[in-house]
């Protein structure tokens, strides 16, 4: 179980980044974190494994705080924090294969890495990963030779291969096209369910959300303005989500949410 | 946890190599650490020379520091003396050198240019011009004032000599690769108002290839001060001599600050020349 | 040219005659540079005159190379390539850290930034035949002292172009390899290493070949290579053995540089 609480960032520039985030998700939920450009979505991603520092507040893991672990001790918490990324952020000149067992690089030494030396099991698995996610026989190819699908693919075997408590991803679907956005998504809470990994996805695409997630959390200006299920979200919580505007002001325009509506083709 | 059957797959992987084989890829590693352990054996460093000079290192240090610049304050005054004197006048005549060499390094590797350059010359000639990049380039500049000290007692000259002949490796190598990019239809436009190939040459080759012409110029110039400032060492003018001179009679002081008189200067004509090249591109 | 573009078309005329003004003045400048720097040299017009009759005499006196000699340069042009061979693995293994905290995403801060600097500086304003000259006081005459020169030259040089390949790196695909629970040695060895490889390979060759041409020549101030026997022959007048060092350095170096274009047209 994951838990946030009272989370804060500030940047150096004095941008509040957030601004007292707390929630909980439990085992298996697929939660999408939807808001608009700059509502700090990335920003809580990246506060929950430490990838930036939150300035105050807590994240808990299955009971660990990981806001109070040392660097050593968050190594090693973060090899249970899948990560899937918005840029797929793959060693481009690698294989798909290495790239995938990059995800275990938390459990082998150095040397072994280096020389490319993997346990049997991972190797294994990495294969059954691979084949699960569609790229059987593409384990040889270089990551720069794969399509954008492809390679958000072993984005999402990588993470997988992590056999992690929990998978983060940010903005999983934005360098994609629409089509293959669903089909990556599809997979990507597919694997999860199967898995039983529970999965927190940052995401633009409303429909895509609504269409995949267990549940919703609306973030807008650093805070938390929803949280439900995806039937919940209405057009009143969008208003209060994307326009950071209070319920009067959506009596009578009907226009904007007609708009996020469109997203869905 | 996982639900994945995974036991099915294979176990095992290996890299894929860029080489034919995992065999091809260990024979040209092996060939390579043979090699480079060949070349280690053949060298025959010994140990003791390793110690001996490491023990000098402390030496060295001691008898340079602190640099003496000829620069002396007595009764309030700077007084300088003939150490001054001397690398003042070596350094201009460093500086001469490089402008003089420069200059007639590229007004002699412009014709080589075109010469070398596919698309505006004639085979034989083409081949004639390549064959001269290539002896320029190998043969180092510093050979030919050697050559040129020895053979004829040149001074400043030698130096002068020697880079310009080292000049069209350089620069007509660059400059030809810049004329086999240049646009063709400009130059057929000017042959079709009857122009020669010289005025084909001024009117549709130079306006397109003048401030890559001058980049590369400035380039050579830094490129020249910083030769200038070591051909003095086998005798073809220039500071070098005195550093080499400041060393071998042992005034190590004298030497160090010859030595850092060098890297400023060459320090300073990078600064100029990477500033003046970016103001003409 | 482009002055026409960005100004006003009723200021353009004054803006160019402006810019020709520049265009004069700085032509100017370089001409009375050069014309300084001529009378300044004090060359001697009877040896401009004499100049191509001269060469051509030694050329004379150089032909034909003597064939006899070439058994005897064996061992110093071996040298040679000993020197720029080591030199160059020495320098790699020396500039490796020095690129590492040259380039700014990979510094651990700012005092190892601008030391890394200075370091790829000072080892590239200084010729290698300068440092030829110190190792040869520290170490004595020999091969040592060439290849530590060539090696000295080679640190910055490498350091420079390296610490600019790890420069462009994609930060995102290190940053994951941190979010795996890598450590920052997983980090360089499985994010780092595999995105610069092909321009470390590409480097270490080019400047090897650079270092070949180097090695011929540091021998003037005793640091061993053919350079040692080049220095010998031509202070005993020996111009047809000069002419066959001549043709044996160009064989090498035309040689070395071939290896080198394959090898770095293969690991693109």
């Amino acid at each position: 179980m994951l838990s946030v609480t009272d989370l804060e960032k500030v940047y150096e520039g004095g941008e509040r980044a957030l601004r007292g985030v707390s929630f909980e998700i439990a085992a298996n939920d697929i939660v999408a974190i939807i808001g608009p450009s700059g509502a700090g979505k990335s920003t809580l991603i990246e506060c929950i494994n430490r990838l930036t520092e939150p300035t105050s507040g807590t994240v808990q893991l299955d009971g660990t705080e990981l806001t109070a672990l040392s660097s050593r001790e968050l190594r090693r918490a973060r090899r249970e924090i899948g990560m899937v990324f918005q840029e797929y952020a793959l060693v481009e000149r690698l294989t798909a294969m290495e790239n995938v067992l990059s995800g275990r690089l938390g459990y082998v030494s150095s040397w072994r890495a280096f020389r490319r030396k993997f346990p049997s099991e991972d190797i294994q698995r990495a294969y059954a990963t691979l084949d699960r996610v569609g790229l059987a026989g593409h384990e040889d190819d270089r990551v720069d030779e794969l399509s954008g699908g492809q390679r958000q693919r072993v984005g999402i075997a990588r993470a997988v291969l992590q056999q992690p408590k929990i998978i983060l991803a940010d903005e999983p679907t934005s360098s994609l096209d629409p089509e293959t956005s669903r089909a990556v998504l599809e997979l990507l809470t597919e694997i999860a369910a199967e898995e039983k990994i529970p999965v927190t996805i940052n995401i633009h695409e409303v429909p895509l959300a609504r269409a995949h997630a267990d549940r919703i959390i609306g973030l807008s200006d650093g805070r938390i303005v929803f949280d439900g299920l995806p039937d919940d979200l209405d057009e009143r919580a969008m208003d209060t989500i994307y326009r950071n505007g209070s319920t009067e002001e959506t009596g009578g325009d009907d226009r904007q949410p007609r708009h996020f509506e469109a997203q869905i083709d | 946890m996982s639900t994945l059957e995974y036991e099915e797959y294979s176990s095992e992987w290996t890299r894929p190599t860029v080489f034919y084989n995992r065999w091809v890829k260990r024979l040209v590693y092996l060939a390579v650490a043979v090699f480079i352990a060949w070349n280690v054996w053949a060298a025959r460093i010994s140990a003791e020379r390793l110690q001996y000079g490491i023990g000098q290192v402390d030496f060295l240090f001691g008898a340079m520091w602190p640099p003496d610049f000829g620069i002396s304050v007595s009764g309030g005054e700077l007084v300088t003396g003939r150490r001054f004197s001397r690398i003042v006048e070596k350094m201009l005549e460093t500086l001469a050198m490089s402008i003089v060499a420069t200059v007639v390094g590229v007004l002699v590797s412009l014709p080589v240019a075109v010469m070398a350059a596919e698309n505006l010359a004639p085979r034989p000639v083409y081949y004639v011009a390549r064959a001269i990049i290539t002896v320029t380039r190998s043969i180092h500049e510093l050979i030919v004032g050697i050559v040129f000290v020895i053979g004829f007692g040149f001074g400043a000259f030698a130096g002068v000599l020697a880079l310009v002949s080292a000049t069209p490796g350089f620069f007509a190598k660059l400059l030809a690769e810049d004329l086999e990019d240049i646009d063709q239809s400009r130059l057929d436009a000017i042959r079709a108002t009857g122009a020669g190939p010289l005025g084909v040459i001024l009117y549709g080759v130079v306006p397109q290839v003048l401030p890559r012409m001058i980049g590369l110029t400035i380039y050579r110039w830094d490129i020249n001060l910083r030769a200038s400032t070591i051909l003095g060492i086998v005798g073809a003018g220039g500071i070098g001599a005195t550093l080499n001179t400041a060393f071998n009679t042992y005034e190590y002081d004298f030497g160090a600050a010859v030595l850092l008189v060098i890297i400023a200067v060459v320090v300073v004509g990078e600064v100029v020349s990477s500033w003046a090249r970016g103001r003409v591109q | 040219m482009t002055a026409a573009d960005d100004t006003a078309p009723g200021e353009w005329e004054r803006f160019d005659t402006k810019r020709r003004l520049l265009r004069f003045g700085l032509v100017l400048v370089v001409l009375g540079a050069t014309v300084a720097s001529w009378r300044a040299l004090d060359v001697r017009y009877v040896y401009i005159e004499t100049a191509p009759e001269n060469i051509a005499d030694l050329f004379g006196r150089m032909y034909p190379p003597d064939a006899a000699y070439a058994g005897e340069i064996v061992d110093p042009m071996i040298q040679t390539i000993n020197i720029a061979v080591i030199g160059t693995v020495l320098a790699l293994l020396l500039a490796a850290p020095v690129a590492y905290i040259s380039a700014r995403n990979t510094t651990p801060n700012r005092a190892t930034h601008a030391l890394g600097t200075v370091i790829v500086a000072g080892s590239r304003s200084i010729h290698s035949l300068i440092w030829g000259l110190v190792f040869v006081i520290v170490f004595g005459t020999g091969v040592l002292a060439g290849i530590l020169a060539v090696a000295f030259r080679s640190i910055g040089f490498i350091a420079k172009l390296l610490s600019e390949e790890i420069e462009e790196i994609d930060a995102a695909a290190t940053e994951a390899i941190r979010a795996t629970g890598g450590s920052e040695l997983d980090v360089l060895i499985y994010g780092i290493l595999p995105q610069i490889k092909p321009a470390l390979a590409g480097i270490s060759v080019y400047r090897w070949d650079i270092n070949v041409r180097e090695a011929t020549i540091t021998g003037f101030v005793g640091a061993g290579g053919i350079g040692v026997e080049l220095q010998n022959s031509i202070g005993a007048f020996r111009w047809d053995a000069v002419l066959t060092i001549l043709i044996a350095i160009l064989i090498v170096v035309v040689a070395s540089e071939s290896i080198s274009a394959y090898v770095r047209r293969k690991v693109r």
